[in-house]
């Protein structure tokens, strides 16, 4: 069977499901669960490191769970320190940043900070550790760290509540490996579905307080805050792709099968 | 001029090349492909010298040699080892990058070894066996049990697997036979959840094609 066949398949799956605006239910798997659970228990002034370490070429997965987490933050007054150490990240960073901000009327320098990239991953986390100063002198405007309200209290990671890494790459192993152990810093995550398999392990020793994955986790956070977005609507027609991907799965073994037959 | 509508335009001329590659290879597909790799390498470099170059090195070193900050010199000894990285453009002065290589070296290794045995080793390991503690205590349920005996199984045989000391026959053979299963099963689920990403890349970019390009959807 010629390929692009498929590929016409595929699109056709993609583009009926998304113009007839399915919604199919969406439940919420443990580490999910666990995710939320550990920032609504976090009280109102509390703060959170956000880690955006994910390019454009992982948006798509990515964005939708940190806009949900964005706004139960903002909602609940903690406070949003982002960062990210992905040399392509920080203009996409700073937009969605910008956008949650403005629909919750979220402050800059007060309840939030976006602090930028910084080059050397493993010594900005380490660096970070000692003195967040020492490696961000300022924000991402240039506005010196020294001057912004809400970094006043903050000096290292002993007044980080939670660090959550949104990531693409092996930098949650990173965060773990120096952060969490150097420091005993709290983790949670946020990856694409193609590194999701290697997170596991660290949910199950508590090393990651919670784990979303992929676009799935997106949609399961969003349904947990209450603000149904992109993540849900990706997540009904995604599962009319996975339909047809088991299914012609399923067709190429039976067709397997009985051409070997036939040999 | 509208440049927002100018980037929809673009961006959704820019998606249809590089989908275009599915029906066959064409101009449009290596003109998008091209242009992708030279902007992202061209921002990366922009913004390494901005936030990194800049604040990390040019800055302390004018503060440096100005006066400005009178410790600053102290910041001259690792930009100065920085730069012997550049010695290896010079055929006779080649061996000087020995030493930056050496620095990152040792730290590397010494900072990692320690943290990646406790974070990969150490704490996989306790979690593998910590349920057992509570299967002796009697809090475990059912189920809880049957994941717990599941997983040292599947960490007993998987590494049997590849354990190549002795000769894979007898009982040995059919541990690293039940160590592939579990394998297999691994690469299933990582394999599922790439589908999972690569999918979700697709529809990102139909909803930008369908909603922000055509309006056709909200």
């Amino acid at each position: 069977m010629d390929r692009r066949i498929v590929f016409i398949l595929v699109a056709l799956a993609v583009i009926i499901p998304m113009l007839l605006s399915i919604n199919l239910p969406v439940s919420v798997s443990e580490p999910t669960q666990k995710f939320y659970d550990y920032v609504e228990s976090l009280p109102a002034g509390s703060t959170i490191m956000v880690a955006f370490d994910y390019g454009p070429s992982s948006l798509a997965e990515l964005n939708p769970m940190a806009k949900a987490l964005l706004k139960q933050c903002f909602d609940k007054d903690i406070r949003v320190i982002a960062i990210t150490l992905v040399v392509d990240a920080p203009t996409l960073a700073s937009a969605l940043i910008q956008e949650v901000a403005a629909e919750k009327g979220a402050v800059d320098g007060e309840d939030y900070v976006f602090l930028g990239f910084r080059p050397g991953a493993v010594q900005v986390i380490l660096g970070m550790g000692t003195d967040i100063a020492s490696v961000y002198d300022t924000d991402y405007n240039g506005t010196a760290i020294s001057e912004i309200p809400m970094m006043q209290d903050i000096t290292n990671y002993d007044q980080i509540d939670l660090l959550v890494d949104f990531a693409s790459s092996d930098t949650v192993e990173s965060w773990i490996i120096y952060a969490n152990v150097q420091y005993n810093q709290k983790i949670a995550a946020g990856v694409t579905g193609v590194i999701i398999a290697q997170m596991f392990p660290y949910l199950q020793t508590e090393q990651l307080v919670g784990l979303l994955s992929g676009i799935l986790g997106a949609a399961e956070y969003e349904n947990l805050v209450g603000a149904p977005d992109k993540g849900m609507q990706w997540i009904n027609v995604e599962s009319f792709v996975h339909l047809l991907i088991v299914g012609l799965v399923i067709i190429g073994n039976i067709t397997y099968f009985i051409m070997r037959r036939e040999e | 001029m509208d440049w927002n509508l100018i980037g929809i335009w673009v961006a959704a001329f820019l998606t249809l090349s590089i989908y275009s590659v599915l029906y066959r290879d064409n101009p449009f597909y290596r003109f998008a492909e091209h242009l992708f790799v030279g902007v992202s390498v061209g921002y990366g470099i922009v913004l390494s010298i901005y936030q990194g170059f800049i604040p990390f090195a040019w800055d302390p070193f004018v503060a440096a040699v100005t006066g400005e900050s009178p410790t600053g010199f102290i910041k001259l000894i690792p930009i100065g080892i920085g730069l012997l990285f550049f010695a290896r453009l010079s055929p006779r002065h080649t061996w000087l990058i020995r030493y930056p290589i050496a620095i990152l070296i040792g730290f590397g290794a010494g900072i990692a070894i320690p943290n990646v045995l406790r974070a990969n080793i150490f704490e996989q390991t306790r979690g593998t066996i910590a349920p057992f503690a509570e299967i002796a205590a009697g809090t475990l349920s059912g189920w809880g049990i049957f994941e717990a005996v599941l997983m040292v199984a599947g960490v007993i045989c998987t590494l049997t697997y590849f354990f190549f000391a002795v000769e894979h026959r007898g009982p040995v053979k059919w541990l690293s036979k039940v160590g592939i299963a579990f394998l297999m099963i691994g690469f299933g689920s990582a394999f599922g959840n790439t589908v999972m990403g690569r999918v979700a890349l697709l529809i990102q970019r139909v909803d930008f094609l369908l909603g922000d390009w055509l309006h056709i959807i909200q």
